[in-house]
């Protein structure tokens, strides 16, 4: 070691690059603990004001400086519960038809094609959304969904093709490419020795899918549930296009409303009084907090499960 | 012993082929449609004019983009210059200097967990530290939120790069007396050039589409860039207003904004894409 470093001009430049590399990790971390930080000082006002109240409370009047984070919190669930369920059985058969049916001559391009829908902006997604889906759910999905199943609370009221359920749906589709690429790259892991044992005793495609393939991954494809979790939760533009933006609890799937990200980007330039700042700002807090959490669980899950796939071999 | 029928089970395996196979088939239509509705309306929204001319008013027809596409550029431009050096470096430390250390793996996975952070609480954060103190939106802040956005992507592709050129290579280099700084540029650098390079392109394909990060830092602005010390014409916030806007004129200056960043993102990620490919 010493011998290598004959001068001290080199033993600068290599001090200096070291340092210079361990200032940008370090950086990092300053990030992280900056956002943190900026965003609860930031947010003081209404912390200070609302307390826990905060959280479920579900006024939002600025005027009278009342503010509540619980219709937000709402519609992010809910927006995000809907996309995860159209978007994770889905992705499940993609990578189905993907890894085990296609042949690789067709499984490439369907494969490219899939996770071109992840390059694509969010902000297209919510033009789409806007100008195409939302008038085609008003016109076409929606009364029929209605006709099918009546007066059901959940599909009630005028079908205007804004609202949670598009939301949902567009939301679906933006998660779609990345739980299918991780869910793909499960199915790919798994031995094939076991498959072939699944199919030697005469199992069909689908009985080696649920019974081997399925049961092998089922860790695998929870982290990857996780990502796109994390994903459909702090997503803004597309929603904010087609949720219609509406502080409010309803049943309706149809009805419209918001989630933390579309009323920050939908209020936050609007905002003029101090306290609707802060509540605002509280809003990003509660968002951070979240999806830092889903991060860290996905990242422990899929760590855990790399470990316990390298042992396993 | 009596054999079940085979029946119900290969009726199953046929109709679960037939589900996954419209499900793919379903996703493709549905990139598709996207992409067939923003040709559609994209196209006939561009014209000499609106590559080269100002936004015009509400209701006026004509006028054009230019000063938004500039925006975008510079701004994309200098996230670049700010958020890629740091990354690399961020990268450099991880694979190189930080194997097996444990602020390494606190670090490593930092990382991973912002690049999951959504795009609107770092362009609050940004606004924050530059736009509040201040008391105006600038394109610096834009830039600045967009350089924290590629940052955590090029410092992981960085490490991934880097760890996958073989460690003869390092030793070799060490082996003839060059100093780890030299080595990591000169060699590791260059083997892992196309990775590198893959990375980054992936970055700004990324947030050159960003809208949220944008909306309460660059904002949004109808005149030339002069400097970026004020409010900056951007395509994306573009987009978003225009879109929500009841002018038809200003609806399809959008859906041409809109083809412009799609082709954009688009042409980004399938170079960056075949870098990776020939790579291998």
């Amino acid at each position: 070691m010493q011998r290598r470093v004959h001068t001290r001009a080199q033993a600068l430049a290599e001090s200096t690059f070291h340092g210079t590399a361990l200032t940008c990790a370090v950086f990092v971390l300053v990030a992280m603990v900056a956002i943190f930080a900026e965003l609860v000082r930031n947010s003081h006002l209404s912390l200070a004001k609302f307390g826990w109240g905060f959280l479920t409370s579900a006024a939002w009047n600025p005027v009278t400086g009342d503010y509540g984070a619980a219709s937000s919190i709402f519609g992010t669930l809910v927006s995000t519960a809907i996309a995860l369920l159209i978007a994770v059985p889905l992705s499940l058969a993609i990578a189905l038809f993907l890894v085990e049916m296609a042949h690789p001559r067709v499984a490439r391009p369907v494969g490219y094609a899939i996770e071109l829908l992840a390059a694509i902006p969010s902000i297209i997604y919510g033009m789409w959304g806007l100008f195409v889906l939302a008038p085609f759910m008003a016109d076409h999905v929606q009364p029929y969904l209605q006709r099918v199943f009546g007066n059901l609370p959940l599909f009630s009221g005028p079908p205007m093709g804004i609202g949670m359920l598009s939301a949902g749906l567009v939301l679906a589709l933006m998660v779609l490419p990345f739980i299918t690429a991780v869910v793909r790259d499960i199915f790919a892991l798994v031995p094939t020795v076991m498959k072939e044992a699944g199919y030697g005793m005469g199992a069909t495609t689908w009985e080696v899918t649920r019974k081997v393939t399925l049961r092998h991954g089922m860790r695998g494809v929870l982290g990857g549930v996780f990502l796109g979790l994390g994903r459909a939760i702090g997503e803004t533009m597309a929603v904010t296009f087609v949720i219609g933006n509406d502080h409010r609890i309803a049943a309706s799937l149809f009805a419209s409303g918001n989630t933390i990200s579309s009323t920050l980007a939908n209020e936050f330039t609007e905002a003029s009084q101090p306290l609707y700042l802060s509540a605002l700002v509280e809003l990003g807090l509660i968002l951070f907090v979240i999806t830092f959490l889903i991060q860290i669980a996905a990242q422990l899950w899929l760590k855990r499960m790399s470990r316990r796939l390298g042992t396993d071999k | 012993m009596r054999r079940r029928p085979s029946w119900p089970r290969k009726v199953t395996d046929a109709l679960v082929k037939t589900l996954a196979a419209l499900s793919a088939a379903l996703g493709i239509v549905a990139l598709g449609w996207i992409l067939f509705i923003i040709l559609r309306h994209g196209a006939s929204a561009l014209n000499w004019e609106f590559l080269t001319s100002l936004p015009s008013p509400p209701g006026v027809e004509g006028g054009g983009l230019a000063n938004a596409m500039i925006g975008t550029a510079l701004m994309t431009l200098l996230a670049c210059a700010l958020g890629v050096p740091i990354g690399l470096m961020a990268g450099v430390y991880l694979a190189e200097f930080g194997r097996g250390n444990r602020f390494a793996m606190l670090v490593r996975f930092l990382v991973n967990v912002m690049m999951g952070i959504p795009s609107i609480i770092v362009g609050l954060f940004v606004y924050t530290i530059m736009v509040r103190p201040v008391g105006h939106f600038s394109g610096w802040a834009g830039a600045v939120s967009l350089a924290l956005l590629i940052t955590p992507v090029v410092a992981r592709t960085t490490e991934d790069m880097l760890a996958l050129v073989p460690n003869a290579l390092r030793e070799s280099a060490l082996a003839l007396g060059a100093p780890h700084w030299r080595s990591t540029i000169q060699i590791l650098f260059r083997a892992a050039k196309a990775g590198l390079l893959t990375g980054v392109l992936l970055a700004v394909a990324r947030v050159s589409g960003e809208t949220a990060p944008l909306l309460f830092t660059a904002l949004n602005s109808p005149y030339w860039p002069q400097s970026l010390n004020g409010p900056t014409a951007n395509l994306t916030v573009t987009i978003f207003n225009y879109a929500m806007s009841p002018y038809p004129n200003w609806q399809q200056a959008a859906w041409g904004a809109s083809f412009l960043i799609t082709a954009g993102v688009l042409v980004l990620t399938i170079v960056s894409r075949a870098l990776a490919r020939e790579k291998k």
